[in-house]
This record gives structure tokens, sequence and C-alpha cells, in this order.
């Protein structure tokens, strides 16, 4: 279970984060919300990668602000938006370090079959010897995606995972995501832009809206016309179509 | 097999007629000062560049070298005499000021501009040694600040490079370390995200670089653009997973060192030509071709996939 407490953190004087309190359940969490609402903060914060000006984060049971960073990477792996590297390495060389937390140089019987796992799960096979700068976005995206389920934790943060992919590769990402949350009992918290695979894929919701979590709920409760047209500040209809919420903007 | 083919020369080339006496006194020394300085300071080229995410940087172009030519000249001015290990262990305390005082400098950089970083950190160099190079001139010491920042093996001699086996030894642990490096050079966010602890890993790096820096100035004297040229090639090659890539870089960076001392005592035999100029126009000329060649710019071609590949495929 990932629970915050008076969360805080500002940049400046903006607020990005502003006393959120929140526990967030097993399953897939989407954070939904306009630009600048903190989510990407809020899932830094959490994933210790900002470090919050007042208020504590637990994941599992420990403390973000306390715990080893090493211990945390064992049960926690959090993916930002950027993935651009100066570097130069081969996609099975960067899945590798997914297993560096566990002290594990990615050479032992354990370690590559973790390895050749995420690579399988995220059908990077194929690419598997190609270097990363020689790779389309999409793939570099993906490559970094399974080096963190080569980290084999509890938890999985991800922020805009979906960017740089097209429908298909979007698509099957997120329908691996669900399938890791109940084959692996992985607990995944996602930051996403599209409502529409918010609606489809998670099973719990939350809104942000300037610093503060408005909402939080399953899709039915928050994906409604009433709370979108309110988030977003712009009139919004939601459709059902074969029984699944769609979205759409006045 | 190239590094043993040109250690086997450079034992054989000489102006002395060999016997045994010049063997071990002179040619194996200067053959062993070649190799350790050439693999070390290569290694400490590619920690430079993993611990600033930047292809252009190396100690000699981080205010490393001028750094501990500048505490080398202060202690000659203030307690002469000093034995050798004495020297090595000040200037190693210069270079890692030195280093340090870079990286504080290029995190100033608001922009993350891959060229500013190198070129601030020449600027960084040349005003620490244009003082340097004034208080010598004064002094009359230009002679002995020459002897520290150009590299030179001629006057290598048994009791007088065992040092260096120190420099090697610090290159050493940068391999055993290797992974560290190469988390870090992930990126600040991604080194986090995977528990490394950044700052551990910076100053045990910026260690390595400092002895190393300091030890080879004090024997040898440095060598320029090998850190540079070198560390670049071998990503050409086979990219910058460091623990695969330190190898590579230490033999590597050994053959061209031994390369161009060959190269500098048979231009003009019998007399030499010191190593830095041949370093300098052979690593210049090599490190042109590197930024000029046809796939130039890795990181920044994302060519599109050769065929999409579909996620999530199921085992069985």
């Amino acid at each position: 279970m990932i629970q915050t407490d008076s969360l805080t953190k500002r940049h400046g004087d903006i607020v990005a984060v502003d006393d959120v309190t929140i526990e967030l359940g097993d399953g897939l969490t989407a954070i939904i919300g306009p630009n600048g609402a903190g989510k990407s903060t809020l899932l830094c914060s959490i994933g210790r990668l900002i470090r919050a000006d007042a208020g504590r984060v637990v994941v599992g049971g420990l403390d973000v602000a306390t715990t080893r960073s090493r211990d945390l990477a064992r049960r926690l792996a959090v993916l930002r938006q950027e993935n651009h590297l100066p570097i130069r390495l081969s996609v099975e060389e960067l899945v590798g370090f997914g297993r560096f937390p566990h002290g594990g140089n990615g050479r032992s019987v354990h370690d590559r079959a973790r390895i050749e796992n995420a690579l399988d799960l995220l059908g990077l096979e194929p690419v598997r010897g190609r270097f990363l700068d020689e790779l389309s976005g999409g793939q570099r995206q993906r490559a970094f995606v399974a080096m963190a389920l080569a980290q084999d934790t509890d938890y999985l943060l991800l922020d805009e995972p979906l960017n740089n992919l097209d429908p298909r590769h979007a698509v099957e990402l997120m329908r691996l995501l669900t399938r890791l949350v109940t084959q692996r009992d992985l607990r995944i918290v996602v930051v996403l832009h599209d409502l529409n695979v918010a609606a489809r894929y998670a099973d719990e919701v939350v809104a942000m809206r300037e610093g503060r979590v408005v909402a939080q709920g399953s899709v039915e409760q928050v994906i409604t016309v009433e709370q979108l047209s309110d988030l977003f500040e712009t009139p919004a209809r939601v459709a059902e179509v074969e029984g699944r919420r769609i979205v759409l903007w006045e | 097999m190239l590094v043993t083919a040109l250690a086997t020369a450079s034992v054989l080339v000489g102006v002395a007629e060999l016997d045994r006496f010049v063997l071990l006194a002179s040619r194996l020394p200067r053959t062993a000062a070649l190799v350790l300085t050439g693999a070390a300071m290569a290694v400490t080229g590619l920690i430079m560049q993993l611990l600033t995410r930047n292809r252009f940087v190396e100690p000699t172009t981080t205010g490393a070298g001028d750094a501990a030519s500048f505490v080398l000249l202060m202690l000659l001015l203030t307690t002469p005499g000093l034995p050798l290990a004495g020297k090595a262990a000040v200037a190693t305390l210069g270079a890692l000021v030195g280093v340090f005082g870079f990286l504080a400098l290029a995190r100033r950089i608001p922009v993350r501009s891959s060229v500013l970083v190198p070129v601030i950190g020449i600027m960084y160099g040349g005003v620490i040694g244009a003082v340097t190079t004034f208080i010598a001139y004064r002094t009359e010491l230009l002679q002995e600040l020459l002897s520290w920042s150009v590299g030179d093996f001629s006057g290598i001699l048994r009791g007088r490079y065992e040092m260096l086996y120190l420099a090697a030894a610090a290159a050493l642990v940068a391999w055993v370390a290797a992974d560290r490096f190469t988390v870090a050079a992930l990126g600040e966010d991604t080194a986090r995200g995977l528990g490394l602890d950044s700052r551990g890993v910076l100053l045990l790096g910026v260690t390595i670089v400092a002895v190393v820096t300091g030890i080879v100035s004090v024997t040898t004297g440095l060598v320029p653009f090998l850190g540079l040229v070198v560390p670049n090639l071998v990503s050409r090659m086979i990219g910058d997973h460091m623990r695969r890539a330190v190898p590579l870089v230490a033999l590597l960076g050994a053959a061209l060192v031994l390369g161009c001392d060959l190269i500098g005592r048979l231009v003009r035999f019998p007399f030499e030509i010191p190593i830095s100029i041949v370093m300098g126009i052979v690593g210049g000329v090599t490190f042109l071709w590197l930024l000029l060649g046809p796939a130039s710019q890795p990181g920044r071609a994302s060519r599109p996939a050769a065929r999409p590949v579909p996620v999530g495929r199921r085992r069985g």
C-alpha cells in the first residue's frame, strides 16, 4: 500500500503538491488532471526522486525518506518521462541494470531469467543487441519499462509511459500492465494524459488539480461529466460504448 | 596482441647498445611506464565522461592537471626536496580540488549544453594554468612546470616510475566499481530509482581521477588527448557499458601511448621528440575524425524501427 501524509512540495512560489494525504490501493491506479496539476511531482515524491518539503510517504511499510535508497529500489521501481541517454548501451545492457539494486551484476542465473523475461514481455527480443541510440523513441521507451520490470519490485510508478508510443504499443503496454497486476500482484501507479486509456484500464482513478487531489475512486465515480468538466474547466461528455466510458469534449 | 608487439618494439628501440643493465634500468621501466600511464589515463577519461555525462571531457581539459601543477609549484616554492611519493600525494590533493571545482562550476551552467561543458572546463583549466605559468615564469621554474604538464618518458629510469603501479591499481578499482559508474551515467533520476549512492560514486570517481592525475604528473607528465580519444573510440566500437569497456580502453590507451612514444623516438633517431607532441598530432587528428566521421552523433540519430515488434508476447 502507498500512503502519503500531508505531502507538500513547492517549486519557488508555486505549490506543486499541496498537502496531499492519500492512500493508493492495490491494482492499477491512474493519476489524471490538467497540465501543472502536480501529477508528476506527486509520483516522483512517492518514488523519492523528488524530496518533499513536508509530509511523509510510506510505500509497503517503508518510509521513503528514511529507508536506504537501495533497499527501496528492491521494492519500488520508478520511471520518468525523459529517457534520453548520452551514453551508448545496448537494450540488453540497459535492461540488465534493472538488477543493479539486487546487487547482481546481471550474470547470475536468476538475474538472467529476470532480464530475459522482461525483454520478452516488452517484445524487445529482436532488438536486444541494438544500441539504444539506434532505436525509435517507442522502442527506447519500452526498453526503459523493461528495465523497471527487471527490477522485480512490488510497486511500479510510471510517469506518462505512453509518450512516444503509437496506439498499438500503447494498448499493448496497458494490457501488459493489467496482466502484471493480476499475475504478479504488482501495484502500479501511472500518470496518464489520455482519459480514455485511464477509463479503460485503471482500477482506481485519482484526479488532481492545482496540487490537490480533488477526486479519488473507481472509473464510474471519477470519469463523470461533472467531475471532468470541473477538473479540466472544459465542458465534457461521457459516452458509453460497449459498456466502456469514452470521454468527449464539447 | 598489438600491445605486446608495441611493447616489445619499445624495449628494443634505443640509442644505447642493448645489454642487461640498459634493459633493466631504462628500457623495461620506460616500457612499463608507458603501458601503465596509457592504460590509467585512458580509464580516467572514461570515468570523467560517465560522471559528467559528456563525451568531450577528460582530466587534462577539466582543470585536474592544471590544479595539480599549481599545487606542485607551490610545494616547490615553499618546501622543496620532498620525496616523489609526497609530491604525488600533494598533486593528487590538488587534482581532487581541481576536479570538484570544475564539477561545481559545470553544475551551475543553466543550459546543459554538451558543447558548453568542455569549453567551461578548458577555460577553467586555462585560468589556473595562466596563474601557474605566471608564477613559474617569475620564479624561473618553467622547466619544472613543463615536466608535470607535458608527458615525456625519456627520463624514466628504474626507481623513478614504480608509483605508476598505484595509478594502474586505481584504474583497476574503477573497473571493480564499473557498474556504479555506468548507472550514474544513466542520469540522476534513473540512478536514484535504481538505488545508487550518487555522492559516493562521485567521490570515488573523482578520487580515482585525482590519484592517477597526481601520480602521472610527478612521474612522467600528463599525456594530452588520451582520455578523450580512447574512450570515444571504444564507445564507437562496443558502447559505454563500463565493465565491458574498461579492458579495451586500458589496452587501447597503452597501445596508443606506446605507438606515439615509438614514433617520437624513431622520427629523428637518435634524438627524441616528446610524446606530447606526437600525441597531440595523432590524438588531434583522430579526434577530428571521430567528430566528423559518418556515424558521428550517437544519441541523436533515432532511426525508425526496422520492423514493429509486439509487446507482451506470451511464452508457450
